[in-house]
């Protein structure tokens, strides 16, 4: 906003601070265009699709939510997922997102008379709602300095990649809103914690209700506050304010997370929560020993402070300790642990650590998330530590625990970016409050022109004047092309690494033209059209959502991953020989198998490489049959060429991924082009336990039918070999590759 | 809220909890004002009541858990929601809450509203 118009309460002839909100209201209004069309990209190069594997599964959930009721929602068990086991999605899910799209698919409906396809909801919604997100953060930042600060904040979060990674037109999971209810839920903290308002604390509550709907990641929420009012507490701020605030979001923000049938009794139950509860205990005993002191003498009330604190502390521990011991309380979960302990997941749970997003982040990816935000993040750490109120508090803590949490796991570095994005804001608004204050150059002038007068010292003033307006506008000029930039990065990085679709991959024909390679949606759509209703394919868990979501097939393991048991058996019988692997997919009543191979077309994606992870996880299981070792050659390397070690060319998933192979190169030597290696024709794979039923363009998809067992009795291997009746395909390798 | 603690073996620092708490309880006696008595009055209340069916979990078993945690954590949340309306009826806070003893009223039936029926949801 100008600064210099201040003095004029009207320009030309309208109130100052009329013209300030119209500027405001369209400052947001651009934002919000910018955040939201920035987010489009992949709509316009591909289609209204949802991406990826989660948002696939949210998806098949919004449906069946509006063409079921929200009780059969609720309550739905669905037995086409973890065959035969099934599960009760209704009570394992964070309804938040599907019922949010749901009430907008019913409100455009049936109130504007709007029938929009449910898909084109689930698509837009985070865009959508990462405009929200930009108003929550200059509701936010705006607490900590000034509505400028406020403005510039919301105009990062609206662009910043890091945010964008997950909230991209079709990218329709969890997060999506799920920053929008944080940003809010925090906004009204402050704002609660400010004024010690019962109504802003139980507005907080029921966003962090929201909140606990839509994402498991509340859990930072519920830690967070606490540990915000602990430190306070820790610094001799208590206050009433504080006080009412926090226990008004506690006692209606836990009784309420409480209503999520997925959350159910955790939150006095499990450790995660047990924070939250004992500030709210230490509050209690605060606020009673506020009031003793002030009723009492210094030295009397040491002494009630040493006896009550031994006490408490004794009972708290003790409780805590023995309540764990009895099994009342759950101990913290693997993925907590693996939080702290970064090596925890791959010794203890490699489920968790076998998924890329639960990585340690690469330093280079903060740059590319943040772009030049990432510099200023520490300048509005420091500008926090300058002023300190309790509000500033918050963002310290905020930024240190993620910053930490951020470079232990990729996907947390969306809960950081937030915060970046506050404290850049307070550091470019503070600069900009120095430098662009042209005021006291006037007050210069006047000095100059009263030495003018005495006709002394004329020369040393006016060369100052020029330093001072030459440093001005050096730092403005710099920072105003670092905003261009950041502009620039913001839209490059989301264009370029945040929009695929990964349903559809980008590629370029031999002519140089842009064309996609949609294998993915071919295959499942052969699954849907060839296969009967309630056929169950066997795929890792990667692609269990998709294949429920596209093809409408029944899966054995699907990326909710809630049973580790069950997902190793998956993997015993992708990476045994065919006669167990046999076994396991008859006694799973297995119709189809569904493996990707990027092979032929350079796709590194693929089940191959994520083999060695079937291999660990299965190994967790059943040490004796499957050892992680008997994969590698002698020298300890991961090959599927000629040095391929004999239990990997007998596993089923090389079997049935170079099954055919050859017959691509002609009959000879193929050359695997992601793992760039030759495999020898003496490799090429017989099945006959199952036999090839598809395969799609460019060879990424690979569906086989489990045989039936033999009419006679026979092993299938002796079938197999006596009738070598080769069923021949005309084979067209691929002209393309893909785009990397 | 709690009595002070006075289990400790030391007489001497026994006798100076026991002068603190006659201090405090006399101070507290004289502070009263009709309307903060009524007010204490339902927060004794509510803490009996939380303390009833506590005892009764103990005694015979939280067999409806979710009914007991609903009457339990709305006794505590409408203790903590009338212990702030009485932190902010208190005179000395009034600057510290910038807010009117009607405002703070409202305030506390909104939040109470939403409590209980939070927990009309929750008991079934």
């Amino acid at each position: 906003m100008s600064t210099n118009t201040k003095l004029q309460s009207q320009v030309l002839g309208i109130p100052i601070d009329t013209i300030r909100l119209l500027l405001q209201v369209l400052i947001f209004v651009s934002v919000a265009g910018a955040a939201i069309s920035s987010r489009l990209f992949s709509v316009i190069r591909f289609e209204s699709i949802i991406h990826e594997f989660d948002p696939w599964f949210n998806f098949r959930a919004t449906k069946y939510l509006v063409t079921h009721s929200f009780y059969d929602f609720l309550n739905w068990f669905d037995d086409r997922t973890w065959y035969p086991l099934g599960r009760v999605t209704g009570g394992t899910l964070y309804p938040g997102l599907m019922v949010t799209s749901g009430v907008i698919w019913h409100v455009l409906r049936d109130w504007f008379s709007l029938p929009i396809d449910i898909r084109n909801i689930c698509v837009m919604l985070a865009p959508a709602f990462s405009g929200l997100t930009a108003i929550a953060t200059y509701a936010l930042t705006t607490e900590m300095k000034d509505s400028n600060a406020g403005l510039l904040s919301a105009i990062f979060m609206g662009i910043a990649p890091g945010y964008i990674s997950r909230s991209v037109a079709g990218s329709y999971d969890n997060e999506a809103i799920a920053i929008t209810l944080l940003m809010a839920t925090f906004a009204f903290w402050i704002k609660a914690q400010k004024q010690g308002s019962v109504l802003y604390g139980t507005l907080t509550a029921l966003l962090y209700f929201y909140m606990v709907s839509a994402w498991g990641g509340y859990v930072f929420i519920t830690n967070l506050i606490p540990l915000h009012v602990f430190v306070l507490i820790l610094m001799g701020r208590y206050n009433h304010r504080l006080y009412t605030s926090y226990c008004t979001w506690y006692a209606i923000g836990t009784l309420a997370s409480m209503q999520i049938p997925f959350v159910g009794f955790l939150p006095i139950r499990s450790n995660d929560h047990m924070a939250a509860l004992g500030v709210f205990g230490l509050i209690q005993l605060v606020a009673f020993g506020d009031y003793v002191k002030s009723q009492i003498t210094e030295k009397a009330f040491k002494t009630f402070l040493v006896v009550s604190i031994a006490s408490i502390v004794s009972l708290g521990l003790g409780g805590l300790v023995g309540l764990t011991a009895l099994g009342w309380i759950a101990p913290w979960t693997g993925r907590f642990y693996s939080l702290w302990d970064t090596s925890y997941a791959k010794i203890h749970i490699p489920i968790i650590a076998s998924v890329s997003e639960h990585q340690p982040t690469a330093w280079p990816a903060f740059f590319f998330d943040t772009s030049f935000l990432i510099w200023l993040f520490p300048a509005g750490i420091y500008l926090c530590f300058q002023e300190l109120k309790d509000e500033h508090v918050f963002v310290i803590i905020y930024g240190v625990l993620c910053s930490y949490f951020a470079g232990v796991m990729v996907r947390l570095m969306l809960t950081l970016t937030p915060v970046i994005c506050v404290c850049g804001g307070i550091a470019v608004s503070k600069l900009f409050d120095a430098y662009l204050d042209i005021s006291d150059l006037f007050t210069g002038e006047v000095v100059e022109e009263d030495s003018k007068k005495k006709g002394s010292k004329k020369k040393p003033a006016s060369s100052a004047t020029i330093f001072k307006i030459l440093s001005k506008v050096l730092v403005l000029t710099s920072f105003a092309y670092y905003l261009f930039y950041f502009v620039y990065h913001c839209t490059w990085v989301t264009s370029n690494a945040y929009s695929s679709p990964s349903v559809v991959l980008p590629s370029r024909n031999p002519d140089g033209s842009p064309t996609i390679i949609d294998d993915y949606r071919e295959a499942y759509y052969w699954l849907r059209m060839n296969t009967p209703e309630d056929a169950k394919v066997m795929s890792w868990w990667d692609y269990g959502y998709q294949i429920g979501g596209m093809a409408d097939r029944t899966t054995l393991v699907d990326n909710n991953t809630w049973n580790n048991t069950h997902i190793a058996t998956v993997g015993k019988a992708m990476c045994s020989s065919e006669e167990v692997s046999y076994e396991i997919l008859k006694k799973h009543d297995v119709d189809y198998v569904l493996i990707i191979f990027g092979g032929v077309i350079g796709f590194s994606g693929d089940d191959l490489n994520k083999f060695l992870w079937m291999i660990r996880i299965s190994e967790g299981i059943w040490p004796d049959e499957v050892r992680e070792r008997d994969f590698f050659t002698d020298r300890g390397e991961y090959k599927v060429d000629q040095s391929a070690t004999e239990t990997m060319k007998n596993s089923l998933m090389y079997k049935m991924s170079y099954y055919r192979f050859h017959d691509l190169f002609n009959g000879r030597d193929g050359i695997d082009r992601v793992r760039s290696q030759t495999i020898p024709i003496a490799n090429a794979p017989e099945l006959s336990v199952v036999e090839e039923a598809f395969t799609s363009t460019n060879w990424i998809v690979r569906i086989y039918k489990v045989k039936d067992l033999d009419n006679l009795g026979r092993d299938l291997k002796q079938v197999s070999a006596g009738s070598k009746t080769k069923k021949s395909r005309i084979i067209k390798k691929p002209k393309i590759s893909l785009r990397e | 809220m709690a009595k002070p603690k006075t289990s400790k073996p030391s007489t001497k620092t026994l006798g100076e909890l026991r002068s603190a708490a006659t201090t405090t309880y006399t101070n507290y006696v004289k502070s009263l004002t009709p309307r903060t008595k009524l007010i204490d009055t339902f927060l004794a209340f509510l803490v009996t009541l939380g303390a009833l069916q506590f005892v009764y979990v103990l005694l015979i078993g939280n067999f409806p858990f979710n009914a007991f945690l609903g009457g339990f954590i709305s006794c505590v949340g409408q203790f903590v929601l009338t212990v702030n309306l009485r932190l902010q009826y208190n005179e000395q806070n009034f600057s510290l809450f910038k807010s009117t003893p009607e405002r703070s009223f409202g305030d506390f039936i909104f939040a109470s509203l939403i409590l209980h029926f939070i927990v009309y949801h929750f008991i079934n």
